[in-house]
């Protein structure tokens, strides 16, 4: 016997054992589709093993939808619902939470406010009352504005010396100088040090809509409760009218740009526009992007500029998709000195993958890992709520999860060799780097 | 701004502030195979998933004097090629069985761990054996990885004032024990790693009698047993426990550091106290501790908020932080972080006042019962999270604890009295087992 007689044999056998895997039984959560008495849709998924239930929101539309000079606006409204509501200042919403165990969390990105709940059956009414109210009617008092701006502020200013933070915000503000997402969802100094309390009250009507929120619930509960505690969560929400997404210009300027920063280890950013979701290739995107730049040690990019020429701990590229724009994107850190080498091998990389493709066995570890792993992701409440709203926001279909395999394994060896060929460009590669690289 | 880590192959952050909760009603299974490895089973049947470590009783702390980062860079090196895995390949099988894995070290232990089906249990276990014993390592694969670990140095510290930051209030506040030097190691002696120190660590260290295998997931003890002793089984013991570490002289002067960098936009005032760890046979000390840090920094109604940000409105943030999971004795942090045109002897100076009070006249019964209530939920919503559960009791036996001590926490912790916290802030809130740092912007270039 032996380790690689063992491991092969596994390996064979794991195709069996995949093909089980993928079979809906062996994994396949029930999701329901409902709807609320008032009319709100939601999906449920019943676990009755653990007296929890998680919540999870997505109202589309977030950071992108702040003025032009109020950037900044909804991850401060975001940060403001939990800091006094109704009758409660934030020392009191704070204690009323932590009497009924609850956890909120409030967080807006460029293309969403997100807001999950974990709750205890044994209190759950009282505590969606409480979230409720914090949806409703938060109160946006002098204080906490002043207070939270101030952390805001003093993040903004710290990115401002940061190498990675630095070189992501200069890419996006090249690639994006007319649309809302060459900003930062902080904002700066002088949008923030603006916002008014009357803007934080149109913000909260304008971003948290009933036609644009995207509900799942997971947990120890029935469809009715659930679509009870849907409705009250809703109730203090404004109606309006579902987001229309318009895809933008993101073809970002190709070529080199250095910001100089006095530290040892350089800070790099790449990419170029990518494949939008419902583009026929994003799936053989995706697993070529697998071969090339994701999948931790096993990628093509970690090989050549980590295990076999140390010039960086960790490097990775990404289908980088937002609702008004796609792009492929990726970064890498590394010593001034190693920086020149390191962009080279991503150029040759790039242009490698674009020429010939991905090779058949890679193609088949691909296949293998992104299969097996998928039902690997689905082990909490927390993750299954917040998978289900993503797959309502894609509009991917209540079935995608029984599909989204069977998508993967159907990708040929000609799918990823056309769709690298149509991806990756790489001399319009656009570049920044933060630090003190050499030779560049 | 939390400023205690351990090290991952990846660049997890992952906070060492380890919520000592236990699931409540799991089945939890430990037994030791004949040639002394430990063993803990954590049942949970509700997806066909195992979670598979090992972890190795031996960290940072356990370097010889010179070598520092050798923990952590041998971590490294166990992804390498042994006499039946080929260089880099561990890895690539893990994911071609749709698993992931990853490794981590901190100053008390390293761990390894893959996340796989369960019916994959098997080849994961056949593969972490191996490697135990069986790796084989060159002067080439040593020098690639140690670059690999100077930018990972480069990336978590030498960037970051924050991190050099913290790297020079830990080494004040160990004027004798090894947690003054941090994980990832001193960049001067990172860069003399060799094979000889790299093989060396791994004959010392890597053997069963000072390892711990926790598989959680879709699995049974018997199943766990059977493969455990299959292929943990056969690995012979070294025979030789760790070393105790270096301890403490009594500490009589309080340190100060004032540390300026022309990265640093926001400034801060952190203090750290050198204050007992876990111990098995007065746990309500730690425990008492756990809540103190709870109550005077944890969110918008804790102490030193209330103080500095709400009331004094001198500070945007505030907070505390204890780590009861270490084998030695541990940290208690405090910090302030300056509103603007605040100075930092100001916050320095609210923070001072809070402790004292603190120390004086102990927590309300209402903070008290808030804190406990929050236990009580934590141990709820832990049952939904089944790979922190498998980190919870590797981490506990690998840092001297055992499974009893993870199970028996929730009741120490509310057996505690207002009275217990009081003493406990009296006690090791002390200046002379303290460090207070200021983080400030080079005056130079302001």
């Amino acid at each position: 016997m032996g380790m690689i007689s063992t491991v092969r044999a596994t390996l064979s056998a794991g195709l069996v054992a995949i093909a089980v895997l993928a079979s809906p039984p062996a994994w396949a959560l029930e999701i329901q589709d409902l709807k609320s008495p008032n009319g709100a849709v939601f999906w449920l998924v019943e676990e009755p093993s653990i007296p929890i239930v998680a919540l999870e929101i997505s109202f589309t539309g977030g950071a992108r939808l702040d003025p032009a000079d109020r950037t900044g606006l909804a991850n401060l409204m975001a940060g403001l619902v939990e800091e006094g509501a109704g009758d409660l200042d934030a020392v009191g919403f704070s204690k009323a939470r932590d009497d009924l165990s609850a956890r909120f969390g409030f967080s807006a990105g460029q293309d969403g406010i997100d807001v999950s709940a974990r709750m205890l059956m044994e209190t759950l009414e009282p505590s969606v009352a409480l979230l409720a109210t914090a949806l409703a009617s938060p109160r946006f008092d002098p204080e906490p504005i002043e207070r939270v701006k101030a952390q805001i502020l003093s993040v903004i200013a710290e990115a401002g010396t940061e190498p990675e933070s630095m070189a992501a915000n200069t890419w996006y503000a090249a690639t994006f100088p007319d649309h809302r997402y060459g900003r930062t969802t902080n904002g700066t100094a002088e949008s923030v040090s603006a916002i008014t309390r009357g803007d934080l009250i149109a913000a909260r009507s304008r971003l948290l809509t009933r036609a644009n929120a995207r509900i799942a619930v997971v947990g120890a509960i029935n469809a009715e409760r659930a679509g009870r505690m849907v409705d009250t969560v809703l109730a203090g929400l404004e109606q309006g009218s579902p987001l229309v997404h318009q895809r933008v210009n993101d073809a970002p300027p190709p070529g080199l740009r250095v910001i100089e920063l006095d530290v040892p280890q350089s800070a790099a950013v790449f990419g170029h526009a990518g494949l939008t979701r419902d583009d026929p290739d994003f799936i053989p995107a995706y697993v070529m992007n697998y071969v090339l730049g994701s999948g931790g040690f096993t990628s093509r990019l970690m090989t050549e500029v980590r295990e076999k020429r140390g010039l960086a701990y960790g490097i990775y590229s990404y289908l980088a998709v937002r609702d008004e724009s796609a792009l492929y994107l990726g970064a890498v850190q590394t010593v001034n000195e190693g920086m020149a080498e390191t962009l080279e091998v991503v150029k040759a990389e790039w242009a490698l993958m674009a020429a010939e493709g991905a090779t058949a066995d890679e193609l088949d570890r691909a296949k293998r890992y992104l299969t097996g792993a998928f039902p690997l992701s689905f082990d909490s409440n927390s993750k299954i709520a917040n998978y289900l709203v993503f797959i309502q926001e894609a509009d991917l279909g209540i079935d995608y999860i029984d599909r989204r395999n069977g998508l993967i394994e159907a990708v040929t060896l000609e799918d990823v060799k056309r769709v690298a060929a149509r991806v990756l460009k790489p001399n319009e590669l656009s570049i920044v780097v933060v630090g003190k690289p050499t030779g560049l | 701004m939390r400023l205690t880590y351990t090290l991952t192959v990846f660049g997890m952050l992952l906070s060492m502030a380890l919520a000592p909760v236990t699931r409540a009603g799991s089945v939890v299974t430990d037994f030791r195979l004949d040639n002394g490895m430990d063993v803990v089973v954590i049942e949970d049947h509700r997806a066909a998933v195992v979670t598979h470590m090992v972890w190795y009783r031996v960290g940072a702390a356990d370097e010889p004097w010179g070598h520092s980062g050798i923990a952590h860079f041998f971590e490294h090196l166990m992804f390498k090629a042994t006499d039946k895995i080929a260089d880099g390949e561990f890895s690539k099988i893990v994911a071609a069985n749709g698993g992931s894995d990853n490794a981590f070290t901190s100053h008390d232990y390293t761990a390894y761990y893959q996340r796989i089906a369960s019916d994959r249990l098997e080849l994961v276990m056949d593969m972490e054996a191996n490697r135990m014993r069986n790796l084989l390592l060159t002067d080439a694969v040593v020098a690639t990885e140690r670059a690999v670990i100077l930018e990972e140095r480069n990336q978590r510290t030498d960037n970051s004032p924050q991190a050099l930051f913290n790297e020079q209030m830990e080494s004040a506040l160990y004027m004798n024990h090894p947690y003054g030097v941090p994980v990832i190691g001193w960049r001067h002696e990172m860069e003399k790693l060799n094979l000889a120190d790299a093989q060396a660590f791994y004959a010392r260290y890597y053997a069963p009698d000072n390892a711990i295998l926790v598989v959680a997931g879709d699995v049974t003890p018997e199943q766990v047993r059977a493969l455990a002793e299959t292929y943990y089984g056969p690995l012979l013991p070294s025979g030789r426990p760790p070393e105790a570490r270096p301890q403490e002289p009594p500490q009589l002067a309080p340190r100060r550091i004032e540390m300026h960098d022309a990265q640093v936009r926001q400034p801060y005032v952190m203090r750290n106290y050198l204050v007992p760890t876990f111990d098995p046979s007065n746990p309500r000390e730690s425990a008492a501790l756990s809540i103190l840090s709870d109550i005077l920094g944890d969110g918008i109604t804790s102490r030193l908020a209330q103080a500095l940000q709400l009331e004094q409105k001198v500070a945007i943030d505030s907070g505390s932080y204890y780590t009861p999971g270490r084998r030695d004795q541990t940290n208690f942090s405090v910090y302030g972080v300056p509103a603007p045109g605040q100075d930092l002897a100001i916050v320095e100076a609210a923070i001072d006042a809070v402790l004292v009070e603190m120390a004086t006249n102990g927590p309300t019964e209402e903070e008290l019962a808030r804190v406990k209530r929050l236990n009580r939920a934590a141990l709820i919503f832990a049952q939904d999270e089944l790979a922190s559960q498998a980190r919870l009791y590797g981490a506990a036996l690998a840092s001297g604890g055992a499974v009893a001590d993870v199970q028996n926490w929730p009741a120490v912790i509310e057996a505690v009295t207002a009275e217990d916290v009081r003493l406990a802030a009296e006690k090791y809130l002390v200046l002379e087992h303290s460090v207070t740092g200021w983080l400030v912007r080079t005056k130079e270039t302001q």
